[in-house]
């Protein structure tokens, strides 16, 4: 990936830039310009909103067989977490026992290291997460 | 709308096919199927082709081109279009045959499905079909094609209590079936231990949860109803042809337990045919992963929510039951070469419905569905046929 494609979304990678709808309040991660519930009705009234960072697991997997870029990181929880906002994302969870994650844990988000563009490309950085203990 | 028929049908076995390149293979399928449905050359109207990522896999776009080119219809300058729709391109190049012909617009149209995935290394395989999920916000976070129906799977487990052994019997029973197909990947029964102790892949789901990579093509011949006669004393209909979206993205749905573009394509299509669930015998469904097998039959009706996994325990669909799935082994079995799929399932529905499928024959099957998925289901096609 290039990195201009990596830089143009380091708000939401860093800081979790959301956008709800300044209709019905719906909100949504990755920010979107139009809201699916609303359509034309929300156009121009979607606000920028910053999640809190915190959230439960929704579901989960002990990914074994993975793209050669987490070759290092093998085995790791990848997870889907619905945040507190009530939007969901899928991100990966650390520090943790494997054996240890289940369903309707409750996590908050840390910033990792989340990949790199090839041995002599950009490290990009983003969000991963944790327990909260 | 005219009513519209299939006359011919054609495909290649699936598997590793070391020595056949992507023109082959699609030239093989469409021949066959014309040569099924007794035409001559000149009388094709247009031509669709469903290929998800040639340009990734072998590095060739223009694939539709390049079929009407080496399989001699090229001369006639026919319109050569290639569909894609990730998993489901197989299936919604036949949707587009099928508007062709019940719009008017053409008569006789060919529709072929073709991937060549062994060109590349497992890996590469696996990077290019993780390309159908959302590669910005699940890719780039370490998200596997795998991972995401293992997270299906987990979360059908913890809200239904569908068991690990559920999951394994699916694999189980599509290798079954797929012992009885000639042209499946992988021909040989496998039992329930084999599944259980297989490396993990993405936990719950390990290596015999996983549709295989492949190398394949299928082809059928559409033509309008009132036509079809001339051809074929058994013109199969095509009593639906139906497809739904849905998010890309896993995670922007409310549900992951169930896709909600099957539901949406299958109510349509059981409108469209004037049937329900329980009127069809045979089904081929999308089971890329097990967990997949068990949200079809749910999602398209077969079975109550959260039950799929016991139905298939008990023999629910097997072959002599109410509703036989996956005939040809599935994606499991059979073998998954992306862009023929949806193609190859419509194949295997119209053997049963004209009574040559063989060994796996549903004896008096009449009608007959197949459901096509793409990424996560985020598009999905459901065509329902009928014996004349």
């Amino acid at each position: 990936m290039s990195t201009a494609r990596l830089w143009r979304e380091n708000p939401s990678r860093y800081n979790l830039a959301a956008s709800k709808c300044g209709v019905c309040g719906k909100v949504f991660f990755p920010p979107r310009n139009v809201c699916s519930t609303c359509h034309r009705k929300s156009i121009g009234k979607m606000q920028q909103l910053l999640l809190s960072g915190e959230g439960e697991v929704y579901s989960y997997s002990v990914v074994h067989d993975a793209p050669s870029q987490f070759e290092l990181l093998k085995p790791y929880v990848l997870a889907m977490i619905r945040m507190d906002e009530g939007v969901m994302l899928t991100s990966q969870l650390i520090d943790v026992d494997p054996k240890k994650v289940e369903i309707g844990m409750r996590v908050k988000t840390t910033m990792r290291k989340v990949g790199e563009d090839g041995p002599a490309g950009v490290i990009y950085y983003g969000y991963k997460f944790k327990p909260i203990t | 709308m005219r009513e519209v028929a299939i006359i011919g049908v054609g495909d290649t076995r699936f598997g590793e096919l070391w020595d056949m390149g992507f023109r082959d293979i699609g030239i093989a399928a469409g021949l066959a199927a014309v040569q099924d449905a007794n035409l001559a050359a000149e009388e094709i109207d247009a031509l669709y082709v469903g290929n998800m990522s040639a340009g990734r896999f072998i590095e060739q776009e223009h694939v539709a081109a390049l079929i009407a080119d080496y399989s001699g219809l090229a001369r006639d300058n026919i319109p050569a279009t290639r569909i894609e729709a990730a998993g489901a391109s197989g299936g919604l190049a036949l949707r587009q045959g099928y508007l062709a012909v019940a719009s008017g617009m053409h008569d006789l149209v060919v529709v072929g499905g073709a991937e060549k995935m062994t060109d590349v290394g497992d890996a590469m395989a696996a990077e290019i079909q993780s390309s159908s999920m959302d590669q910005q916000w699940e890719v780039t976070f370490g998200a596997t094609f795998p991972a995401l129906h293992a997270m299906i799977a987990r979360r059908h487990m913890h809200d239904f209590g569908t068991t690990r052994e559920q999951l394994a019997s699916v694999a189980v029973l599509n290798h079954l079936h797929g012992s009885m197909n000639p042209k499946a990947q992988f021909q040989r029964a496998i039992d329930l231990k084999t599944v259980l102790n297989a490396p993990p892949v993405a936990e719950p789901l390990g290596m015999f949860d996983c549709a295989p990579s492949s190398d394949g093509a299928a082809a059928v011949v559409l033509c309008a109803m009132e036509k079809a006669r001339k051809h074929t004393d058994k013109p199969i209909k095509i009593l639906a042809s139906t497809q739904a979206s849905d998010t890309l993205a896993l995670h922007a749905r409310s549900d992951i337990t169930s896709f909600k573009a099957t539901h949406v394509a299958a109510q349509r299509a059981f409108k469209l045919a004037g049937l329900e669930p329980k009127d069809i015998q045979v089904a081929e469904v999308h089971d890329n992963f097990t967990i997949s097998e068990i949200l079809a039959i749910e999602d398209l009706g077969f079975f109550p929510k959260g039950q799929g996994g016991r139905a298939v325990v008990d023999g629910q669909v097997s072959i002599g039951a109410k509703v036989a799935v996956n005939t040809s082994g599935g994606l499991k079995a059979r073998g998954d070469p992306i862009g023929a799929t949806g193609v190859a399932q419509v194949v295997e529905i119209v053997s049963q419905l004209r009574g040559t499928a063989g060994k796996r024959q549903v004896a008096g099957a009449r009608y007959g569905l197949a459901q096509n998925v793409g990424g996560t289901g985020a598009t999905v096609v459901v065509t329902i046929l009928g014996a004349t």
